[in-house]
């Protein structure tokens, strides 16, 4: 009964408010009631998808043992998971356990779900810190150098290559870096995180940024034509612009117009555009872990939908729900800090 | 401007059956036309070649077992002497089916909920709304995983669970759309002169819509085929002696370390061809229907 009031709350509109403070509380407030209202609403579709599956648990939890163990024995198995509650009883009796913090155990990994994906997780956001910062920058780079002379060769090129990009299986791509750096040049290990019987603790920090480049250029690349992309656009219209005209009539050259008018112009999209990109990179560490045989949590979700782990991949969507929220709340504050002439207020409404 | 130049007669003594074709291809119009042709003779040739195939060429062959691309396979053969060339034509053919049926069943999916969502409002616009931000707050992959899981596998499963996550990018337009189009000026008055919803939607609508659909459909098949071969890859879909690319690609994984770099170049080339393809195919197809672009 409280989240109504909660919303009446945080909905209400006040007075103008000067406060910085107050309108940041307001922006936190509201984003986390949506975030409570949308994980409550992928929990209950996901676990009505879950249950709707022709898997069985008890088989999938028992696996080839399954000649070994009596149907007595299978019984008392799904007793104690209560498979034989009605779904919506099962559902509040999850939701109780998951609001205290259990997500259950993940049957592959025999490990607490939260545990697992903790662990994955560690190992995931390396690669995908790495990847974000290298399509950001890279992206941007080829944008401006796109954009600052449209329709150049340059630009062709550029605009060329990110549509080719934009149209490639990134997994595809993969397997061609481990052909030409792992295989024909032996530039780098062919997959995997350390060396076998070795953790990543163990090596000096050069030796394990050769396990991560690879997948790490691969995961970037979506994200490079996106931004560079945007860029260009974003440029082209800065340039077009009748206070880029006034400017190059008192004199100021195309370099100092890009670094005085454009560059600052230009930032705000792009970082937006980056922070909007967390969704694509999560769903891009699946396939490139998968190429690279990275054990991070993309690996995690394909052997969880493999071998029938419901409640890790139960575990993986919402964590990956929250992970994606994140990312666009991020875009929005940014948004409102960057940009004076945007409201955080405003910003919150928009999303 | 270009057509008008055309059709002045130009004052040379080449055939008039060439100056016809050069007319054709120099204006926009034509080429864009002609590019569409290609694209769609490509997809038919894929399909009818694997087709008239059969089963030509996947037998296993031990004597030729792993070898790099040849006059007489173009793309090599596998571990079981098998040609890469048909396996790689089969599995393309299977992907842009799949991909074909799921983009469609998409995009229907997405203009019927968006026009109920801008249509009804209220309570059913609220509801779709938020299944779309739900279906768009999850990463692609994760949604496809999951869906993939429930309705098992098969090429069915792989059609089901790429068609329910792909309409609600179109969705969103759809519903853009028709709001924009409710609150125009020909449309109220229309109101006003008497027309019945049914007859303004017939009339002002679909008209209006059909190219958006059309254009949103085709623009949904290269997303659609990339997410059919994502998923074959990682193994939740087709069993694996599917000649899927996804299975073809996850296949040649294995054998990448002892240097047979055809098993994985070759037939990855062809899909991200046969994605470009549909990707021109949909951006022409745009620049025609579109009517600001359309006389260029």
């Amino acid at each position: 009964m409280a989240l109504p009031l909660l919303f009446l709350f945080l909905s209400y509109e006040y007075e103008k408010p000067k406060n910085m403070k107050l309108l940041l509380l307001r922006f936190a407030g509201r984003k986390l009631f949506r975030l409570i209202i949308l994980m409550l609403t992928v929990s209950v579709l996901s676990f009505i998808l879950l249950s709707l599956s022709p898997i069985d648990p008890v088989r999938a939890y028992i696996g080839a043992d399954m000649l070994r163990v009596s149907p007595e024995q299978r019984a008392i198995i799904a007793q104690r998971w209560g498979l034989n509650e009605p779904p919506v009883t099962r559902y509040f009796l999850w939701l109780g356990q998951a609001l205290s913090g259990n997500l259950g155990i993940s049957m592959i990994y025999n490990d607490a779900v939260i545990h697992v994906i903790s662990i994955r997780f560690l190992a995931s956001i390396v690669l995908i810190a790495l990847a974000w910062i290298i399509s950001g920058l890279l992206g941007f780079a080829l944008g401006v150098a796109a954009g600052s002379r449209e329709n150049s060769l340059v630009d062709r090129l550029i605009r060329f290559y990110a549509y080719t990009l934009a149209s490639t299986p990134a997994f595809w791509l993969g397997l061609l870096l481990l052909i030409i750096f792992a295989v024909t040049l032996k530039l780098t290990p062919v997959g995997g995180i350390a060396p076998p019987g070795l953790t990543p603790d163990d090596l000096p920090i050069w030796e394990r940024l050769q396990y991560l480049i690879l997948p790490a250029l691969t995961l970037s690349i979506t994200g490079v034509a996106n931004i560079a992309l945007h860029t260009r656009q974003k440029l082209i219209d800065v340039l077009n612009s009748d206070y880029a005209l006034f400017a190059r009539a008192q004199g100021e050259t195309n370099a100092s117009l890009i670094r005085q008018h454009g560059l600052r112009n230009i930032a705000l999209p792009a970082i937006t555009l980056q922070f909007a990109s967390f969704s694509e990179l999560f769903g891009g560490t699946i396939l490139v872990e998968q190429v690279f045989a990275y054990p991070g949590l993309g690996q995690a979700t394909v052997e969880a939908g493999v071998r029938g782990d419901a409640p890790l991949l139960l575990g993986i969507v919402l964590f990956s729900a929250i992970f994606v929220f994140v990312g666009n709340t991020m875009a929005d504050l940014v948004y409102s800090l960057v940009d004076p002439r945007i409201r955080i207020s405003k910003g919150a409404k928009a999303t | 401007m270009s057509t008008l130049l055309n059709q002045s007669p130009a004052p040379t003594s080449t055939p008039i059956q060439h100056r016809k074709i050069a007319g054709f291809l120099s204006n926009r119009r034509g080429r864009t036309l002609l590019i569409i042709g290609l694209c769609l003779l490509f997809f038919a040739s894929v399909i009818v070649s694997s087709n008239l195939m059969g089963n030509n060429g996947l037998g296993t062959d031990l004597n030729t077992r792993h070898t790099a691309p040849t006059l007489a396979h173009p793309f090599g053969t596998d571990w079981l002497g098998r040609d890469m060339f048909a396996r790689t034509v089969r599995g393309l053919s299977l992907s842009l089916f799949v991909g074909l049926t799921a983009a469609a069943i998409s995009a229907v999916l997405g203009v019927i909920l968006g026009t109920l969502s801008a249509t009804f409002g209220g309570v059913v616009d609220t509801a779709i709304t938020w299944l779309i931000d739900v279906f768009m707050s999850l990463p692609h992959l994760v949604l496809l995983i999951l869906i993939a899981f429930v309705v098992g596998g098969g090429v069915q499963g792989v059609i089901i669970s790429v068609a329910v996550t792909h309409w609600p990018g179109l969705a969103r337009i759809m519903r853009a759309e028709v709001l924009q189009l409710k609150s125009t000026d020909y449309v109220l008055l229309s109101a006003r002169l008497g027309h019945s919803p049914w007859w303004i939607a017939r009339h002002h609508m679909l008209p209006h819509l059909f190219p958006q659909f059309l254009v949103g459909l085709i623009l949904l098949f290269p997303h659609a085929i990339l997410h059919e071969a994502a998923i074959t890859f990682i193994g939740v879909g087709l069993n694996p002696t599917t000649p899927a690319i996804g299975i073809i690609l996850a296949e040649s994984t294995r054998y990448l370390s002892a240097g047979y770099w055809w098993l994985g170049v070759l037939p990855g080339l062809t899909l991200l061809i046969a994605v470009k393809a549909f990707d021109i195919l949909g951006q022409n197809v745009r620049s025609l229907l579109d009517p600001k672009t359309s006389h260029e």
